[in-house]
């Protein structure tokens, strides 16, 4: 899950991370009285779940109130990289001396939190570790002890040269180290941060990945939760415990397992279609996921065709074909289901199907040629 | 042959008691793989009844469970807030082979759980996996047991249920398989692809692997270079998410492309720079495997 720049920043600020002043709001006039309340330039700022905000226009200095007033309403509204600008930070601008980077990610490679810092701050990382990969200084923290002082010292040094300074950044190091734990981060970046002519250290940007595993045991990370920029199906499916992301084709993929749902997609594009979506509807035995998923797909009205393709092995076979049978009768289905099953319970899904009048193959080659050759989008 | 477990692996189910658990329990059994006893606080001293007139004691903890077995193999089906504490007192038990199927384990909690298992020196297969199949002699964890059949084929895979579709496909086509293992979808787990890979080298029954991979991360293409460096079989190979978008968490936690790496492109290449056939598409395994065998 991704959260805001501001929210990340609240949770530095939470930690004792030293963060300047900032205000969310969500109108032109908000925008004007925080500017107001500030007395200086301000910096303006669109909150959206999209990297590259700067580029798109979304990030704007203002001199004056009335200017944040009016940069703020070309800010709110509009879109970046399709994403609905719906709130905006509003913070003094900064005078700057410095910029440095410093970030912490969960590191498939070495299975521990990493922590990398690079004195080339507020330019996108994984730009500076293609070109320059020798500015970026990392180190894998031992879950055992945790970020140790001197560690952080060490990296701390590597950023700065004054000994004031690198003790105030060994000290983000740790806090922000604190703030990824109790988060339940998967990423936790301050980009930049910075130093004032007067030789403060400062977060300037903040950005945070939550691992959705750990949602479950923080409900207050959880309700940091923005759906404004997600499409509605998404929203649903993930309240009806499905996994579902929406694509561009006209074909409905309904799977079970993440592997198999992907193999899905590539075999629909293999025979000459598009896929509608990426659906999983996990490994549990219930009709009612196969009755929330139809109806999900079929809601997108691009869908020509849903094709089904299940291995039955914790999911039962009889209770999908259930589902889909039950489904067909709650919901009003235009478009033709072609489905393959096979494994669990196999023989009491193709009698149940059989009953009620559809066809079933247990070959996910011949149903995905057919759910291709319905769409009419075959080679 | 086979790897990791097979006719003579003694196995504990922690979460015997939960749905999943007894459930499982159940089908291994059925399966014929020695089930010696479970685990669930506060049950210990109760019987856990199985198919056929089966059965096998509970205890309340892994330590008691391993004095009175002598296990050398557990499986976990406890929820996702316990799974990691499942794991480690597995390993301070001593059990050297765990296999955790628990979907949706705290990563951070990983970063933990396998500092400790690497310290206790037992192996973790895990966690969010489909578990291990060695046809005719064990099963340990969730793979349904009727499509496997022995014979001369590993197999790897990150996935669950496109496991089992490669496995039907090979067993159709006349041919078995010496281990099906899924190593799971989650950015840190226990054994990777190369664990996998060497533990098949050095099985003599083995005599091909078929390596499934998907999307995210650089575990495929470490994978290939220890493929062409070091070993003397031949290794198929097929990739998931040709068509998935960038930055879109695809069901596994780790299943995500995540700038330019980690794409299925990328992962193709570099198999076939390491000299592994790739299949277009998961039936083309079977004739993949049917040329180098």
């Amino acid at each position: 899950m991704n959260i805001h720049e501001y929210q990340a920043r609240e949770i530095l600020t939470a930690h004792g991370v030293p963060v300047p002043p900032g205000v969310v709001a969500t109108t032109p006039e908000e925008v004007e009285r925080a500017a107001q309340q500030f007395g200086s330039t301000v910096v303006v700022k669109a909150q959206v779940h999209a990297g590259g905000r700067g580029k798109a226009g979304g990030v704007k200095l203002a001199t004056s109130p009335a200017e944040a007033k009016d940069v703020a309403g070309k800010i709110l509204g509009m879109r970046i990289k399709d994403l609905p600008v719906e709130k905006v930070l509003v913070a003094p601008a900064e005078d700057i001396a410095s910029e440095a980077y410093v970030g912490m990610i969960l590191d498939r490679a070495s299975k521990r939190v990493v922590v990398m810092v690079s004195r080339e701050g507020g330019v996108d990382i994984e730009e500076v570790a293609a070109t320059n990969p020798d500015a970026i200084r990392k180190l894998a923290v031992d879950p055992r002890y945790g970020l140790l002082p001197y560690q952080a010292y060490s990296l701390a040094v590597s950023l700065y040269d004054d000994i004031r300074q690198q003790r105030a950044c060994a000290k983000i190091l740790q806090q922000l180290y604190a703030a990824f734990l109790s988060s339940g981060a998967s990423l936790a970046e301050i980009n930049p941060l910075v130093t004032t002519p007067d030789g403060e250290v400062k977060a300037l940007d903040a950005k945070f990945n939550i691992d959705d595993n750990e949602l479950f045991r923080r409900p207050d990370i959880e309700a940091l939760r923005d759906t404004s920029g997600e499409p509605e199906a998404e929203i649903q499916a993930r309240e009806a415990g499905l996994t579902f992301i929406k694509l561009d084709g006209d074909i409905g993929a309904c799977v079970n397992g993440a592997g198999l749902a992907m193999a899905t997609m590539d075999l629909i594009k293999f025979y000459g279609g598009e896929p509608a979506n990426f659906l999983d509807i996990g490994g549990s035995s219930n009709p009612e996921k196969v009755v929330n998923a139809l109806r999900i797909i079929t809601a997108d009205p691009n869908v020509k065709v849903i094709c089904f393709n299940i291995f039955g092995g914790i999911t039962r076979c009889d209770d999908v074909a259930n589902g889909i049978v039950t489904a067909t009768q709650r919901i009003k289905i235009d478009v033709p289901i072609v489905i393959r099953l096979t494994g669990t319970n196999e023989d009491a899904a193709l009698e149940i199907l059989k009953n009620a009048g559809f066809s079933a193959t247990t070959s996910m080659d011949e149903v995905v040629q057919k759910a291709v050759e319905l769409a009419g989008a075959g080679k | 042959m086979s790897i990791f477990i097979d006719e003579n692996t003694k196995l504990l189910v922690q979460g015997i008691t939960g749905r999943d658990g007894s459930f499982h329990a159940r089908q291994m059994m059925e399966y014929g793989t020695q089930v010696v006893g479970g685990v669930t606080p506060g049950k210990g001293g109760q019987t856990f009844e199985g198919p056929d007139g089966r059965s096998c004691p509970i205890f309340d903890t892994m330590e008691q469970a391993v004095a009175a077995t002598g296990a050398n193999a557990s499986v976990i089906y406890v929820p996702p807030a316990f799974a990691a504490d499942a794991i480690m007192e597995a390993a301070g038990a001593g059990v050297p082979f765990i296999v955790a199927i628990t979907e949706g384990v705290p990563v951070l909690d990983m970063t933990r759980v396998y500092a400790y298992v690497q310290d206790a020196g037992v192996r973790l297969l895990g966690p969010n996996c489909p578990g291990l199949l060695s046809p005719g002699k064990s099963k340990v964890g969730i793979l349904p047991g009727q499509i496997a059949t022995p014979g001369p084929v590993g197999v790897v895979s990150r996935s669950g249920t496109l496991t089992y579709e490669v496995v039907y496909q090979l067993t159709n086509a006349g041919i078995g398989q010496s281990t099906c293992v899924g190593i799971g979808g989650d950015p840190i787990n226990g054994t990777n692809f190369i664990d996998c890979l060497e533990a098949f080298e050095n099985d003599p029954e083995t005599k091909a692997v078929v390596m499934i991979g998907e999307i995210g991360g650089t575990d495929e293409q470490q994978a290939a270079e220890f493929v062409s460096s070091r070993m003397t079989k031949p290794v198929v190979g097929f990739i998931a998410g040709q068509t998935a978008p960038p930055g879109r968490r695809m069901g596994h936690a780790g299943a995500i492309i995540s700038g330019s790496e980690g794409t299925a492109a990328e992962k193709i290449e570099t198999f076939e720079r390491h000299g592994i056939g790739v299949a277009k598409k998961p039936s083309d395994v079977v004739g993949l495997i049917q040329a180098v065998l």
